[in-house]
């Protein structure tokens, strides 16, 4: 179907200067320029190129520019952005050229990646800017042939005229005159010709061949080197003792702010020499430190008697439970993790007279903007930010703290800063996945139909520890969502999946011990409760039934549920982060040890951009969910992490993953964000495999470190 | 400080720095090396590896005193236009997510492929295994490993 859209003011700010803004870092053109072809500067192009809306640029060398807003974290936007505006604009994708954008918040809205949130903000945008350019250049190309629009069509970088065919090089500097047009005509998604093809990473040239690109890779002229001793959570500075610090050569000066003892110089290793010699010494902000032992204690004593905050109460649980034939009851709990991206943490802050100058790895780039402006007590049209390629996120620079640091220096110092946290800095430095426990209770009658589920969790500074919402909600008449909340000084913040990285596991796992209970299968038994929600929902409903019915057929399916002999299966289905996603995971007992042999992934994400990322978000998102679920804890003493480095925080290696088989539903929907989606259901998947193999239920996490999971030991699957 | 004179990516350097200084770290700092990434500092992730003669070598822990006259190669002197084999076969699998690690995966897979230009499946995983990608883009790094072997036959 073909949809007419206004033209949304913001995209279309014109601005009759070339596409400029200096060239970046991380600027490189995914260009492949047949070698026949005369190989066009970048600096020609973009010289040359005329400015058509926010998003891209026409250059009259045939080029496109297109320009990408939001931060490029390996969720490859940097890529699925431009297909969506090449492909309205009805290019060749072999003429585009990405620019990441720097943080302009008149041009763009929401420069944000996260909460898998900019795929369904910026779908209609995108194809509006390219459509908006296209008509603009059949104006232009039936002024010049004195034809009407309606006679001209356009295909790969050409607007034709029977047998005439005008580049759209040669009309760029006519069509940027042309008005905007108010309503311009989207294709029709059967007609696309980029979008649903694989596209290759636009950023990979640079990447294999070790370009500037991330913001560790940030050297300026003048520069000063930073690294900074934080307190650890529930302490503040007593005492520095700095002076052999300050012998060693290559340091320059050593400054406390904030809590803070900064030591700072030439270069980065006398700064991590000198952090080992530097004596400081904290104490307590009032009195007490907190170490796992206590958190595990508050736990209890709250899931016990705490007050929770009602979120949400269908019927009367109460009367359910009293007159139930069974009732099941389990707790799950998880650690804080860290977020840990392979990049650490750092930023580069110039503070100057007439404003401030900001380069680095956010995904918030407007927060940063702000905080700066703070500090330095500007308006934020004083600072400017331009986004590095990030060497991963996860959630962790949606904070603007490392920023800040690096702004704080910047003014004390009166130079330009780059910061850098070593990765110690990194996994103790906070803004963590909250730890949480969760209490399931589920009724069933005699009939084994569940007519009651209470939920009752407690997160350590984690708001709402529950998603009230999720599904079986509506399915069960007499419901009861509970959340309490401890507040710690061990900071914490969203990671990858907030919440539901967890909770989804916890939930998909209780909801196969109550199928076990009610001896029926836990695929049979999540259709009939869709099916109850269908019919005669109890309640709101907040997911689609029909896309999670049909996720959870598609990966029966797909899987063989139920056919395969000497395997294990256990699924898991979520709703996760506006997408779809089903999963079925497959063990087998080698030598009395369950050996996790492959997991099948069903996503509904809409509309499959692009193939090739979205297989990339999918399995990156299970081999993250069950490299967590298994693998990584995170303990404390006396308000410090006991895990510093990679030798003690365990990631999952090569070694331990299993095949993954993905499959998409694409039903022409508009399309939905990757970057969380697949993760959430993956620990659930491998659980209910693992105790269908093994008769061994782990409701902890990292199972690695359960006692169920003492004796067993997941054989390695290579 | 000392004075080193190194030889990366066939040409000669020279630095003035500490003997302790990793390799790394004159990496980057000193010579604008910058492919070459920093992530743990203790030799437990890989993101630093580079060649010295063939051997792949964490940088991060490597002094600086310590490489003499070997022949250091980084990812910027893999190959001279980036298509070595190793380097096309990632691009050809569009191996990449956030992309940090991976110049340190495709070292490691230079290195290993030198040594056992056939490798099993097996024989992959145990030679990549103890590099850390945390964005999970194991199974791509095996698939490329695969065909940068089966392109260099």
């Amino acid at each position: 179907m073909e949809k007419e859209l206004k033209t949304n003011r913001r995209d279309f700010l014109k601005i009759f200067a070339t596409a400029g803004g200096g060239l970046l870092i991380g600027f490189n053109w995914t260009g492949c320029d047949s070698p026949k072809m005369k190989v066009v500067s970048d600096e020609e192009v973009l010289n040359s190129a005329l400015n058509f809306n926010s998003y891209l640029s026409i250059s009259p060398t045939d080029h496109v520019v297109i320009f990408s807003p939001n931060p490029e974290l390996g969720q490859n936007i940097k890529t699925s952005f431009p297909m969506i505006v090449a492909e309205e604009l009805d290019v060749d994708w072999s003429k585009v050229r990405v620019q990441q954008a720097f943080l302009d918040t008149e041009k763009y809205d929401r420069q944000v990646t996260g909460g898998s949130g900019a795929m369904p903000h910026s779908w209609e945008r995108l194809r509006t800017a390219g459509a908006t350019a296209r008509q603009m250049l059949m104006e232009a190309a039936a002024k010049r042939l004195g034809v009407s629009v309606s006679d001209l069509k356009t295909e790969n970088g050409h607007v034709i005229h029977g047998s005439k065919k005008l580049t759209y090089g040669e009309l760029a500097n006519e069509a940027a005159l042309i008005p905007v047009p108010e309503n311009v005509k989207l294709k029709n998604i059967n007609d696309f010709k980029i979008i649903g093809t694989p596209v290759k990473n636009v950023d990979n040239k640079a990447m294999f061949t070790g370009q500037p690109l991330y913001g560790l890779d940030i050297y300026r002229e003048g520069m000063v080197h930073a690294m900074i001793q934080r307190p650890p959570f529930g302490m503040k500075l007593k005492s520095v003792d700095a002076e052999a610090v300050k012998q060693i050569k290559g340091v320059k000066d050593v400054l406390t702010f904030k809590n803070n003892v900064a030591i700072v110089g030439d270069s980065t290793w006398p700064l991590m020499k000198a952090r080992k010699q530097l004596k400081v010494q904290y104490e307590p902000i009032d009195g007490k430190l907190e170490s796992t032992a206590f958190h595990n204690q508050v736990f209890d004593e709250m899931l016990n008697t705490g007050k929770g905050d009602v979120k949400r109460q269908d019927g009367d649980v109460r009367t359910a439970f009293s007159s139930a034939a069974k009732v099941v009851k389990s707790e799950y709990q998880c650690p804080f993790l860290s977020h840990s991206p392979m990049e650490p943490m750092n930023f580069f802050a110039h503070v100057k007279a007439d404003g401030v100058e900001l380069v680095g790895p956010t995904q918030t780039p407007d927060r940063a903007r702000n905080a700066a402006a703070e500090i330095c007590g500007v308006s934020p049209d004083k600072v400017t930010v331009e986004m590095t390629r990030l060497g991963g996120g996860f959630g962790r620079r949606l904070r603007a703290d490392f920023v800040e640091e690096a702004v704080e220096l910047s003014k004390m110092l009166n130079a330009p800063v780059k910061l850098t946290w070593s990765r110690e800095d990194d996994i103790t430095g906070g803004a963590y996945r909250p730890a949480v426990k969760y209490r399931f209770e589920a009724a069933l009658d005699k009939d084994n139909k569940l007519i009651g589920y209470k939920l009752r969790g407690v997160g350590i500074n984690a708001g709402n520890c529950t998603r009230e919402n999720n599904f079986p909600s509506g399915s069960v008449d007499n419901l009861l969502i509970e959340s309490l909340e401890y507040k710690s000084p061990i900071t914490t913040n969203a990671w990858r999946a907030p919440i539901t990285n967890f909770l989804a596991f916890a939930e998909q796992s209780f909801l196969d011990e109550v199928a076990e209970a009610a001896g029926k299968d836990p695929v049979a038994f999540r259709l009939e409760l869709l099916d109850r929600a269908k019919s005669n929902p109890v309640g709101e409903i907040h997911y689609d039934i029909d896309r999670m019915r049909k996720v959870v057929e598609t990966v029966a399916e797909k899987s063989g549920w139920g056919n395969k002999q000497g395997v294990s299966q256990g699924i898991s289905v979520y709703f996760s982060h506006r997408s779809y996603v089903g999963q079925v995971a497959e063990a087998r007992m080698v030598n009395g040890a369950p050996v996790l042999d492959k997991i099948y992934a069903v996503t509904d994400c809409g509309i499959v951009v692009n193939p090739t990322g979205a297989d990339q978000q999918v399995r990156g998102g299970m081999v993250d969910g069950m490299g967590h679920a298994m693998f990584t804890n995170m303990t404390f003493t006396d308000g410090i992490s006991d895990q510093k480095n990679f030798d003690s925080y365990r990631l999952i290696k090569m070694k331990e993953i299993p095949e993954i088989e993905t499959h998409f539903i694409d039903n022409g929907i508009d399309p939905t964000g990757l970057g969380e989606p697949a993760l959430p259901p993956t620990g659930g998947a491998i659980a209910n495999a693992i105790y269908k193999a093994s008769g061994k239920r782990v409701r902890n996490q990292p199972f690695m470190e359960q006692e169920e999971m003492k004796n067993v030991k997941l054989a390695d699957p290579a | 400080m000392a004075n080193y004179k190194l030889q990366i990516n066939g040409k000669s350097y020279e630095v003035d720095v500490d003997e302790d200084t990793p390799l790394l770290w004159v990496l980057r700092d000193n010579l604008g090396l910058v492919g070459t990434k920093y992530s743990c500092g203790i030799a437990q992730c890989g993101a630093c590896t580079v060649h010295i003669n063939d051997e792949a070598v964490r940088s991060c822990v490597l002094p600086v005193s310590a490489v003499k006259n070997d022949k250091v190669t980084t990812i910027e002197g893999l190959s001279e236009k980036g298509d070595h084999p190793v380097q096309k076969a990632w691009e050809e699998v569009d191996v990449a997510q956030c992309g940090y690690c991976q110049a340190g995966q495709i070292m490691t897979a230079a290195a290993f492929l030198k040594k056992y230009p056939s490798p099993s499946d097996e024989e992959i995983v145990e030679g990549m295994n103890a590099n850390i990608c945390r964005c999970g883009t194991y199974h791509r790094i095996k698939e490329a490993v695969k065909l940068a072997s089966a392109k260099t036959k």
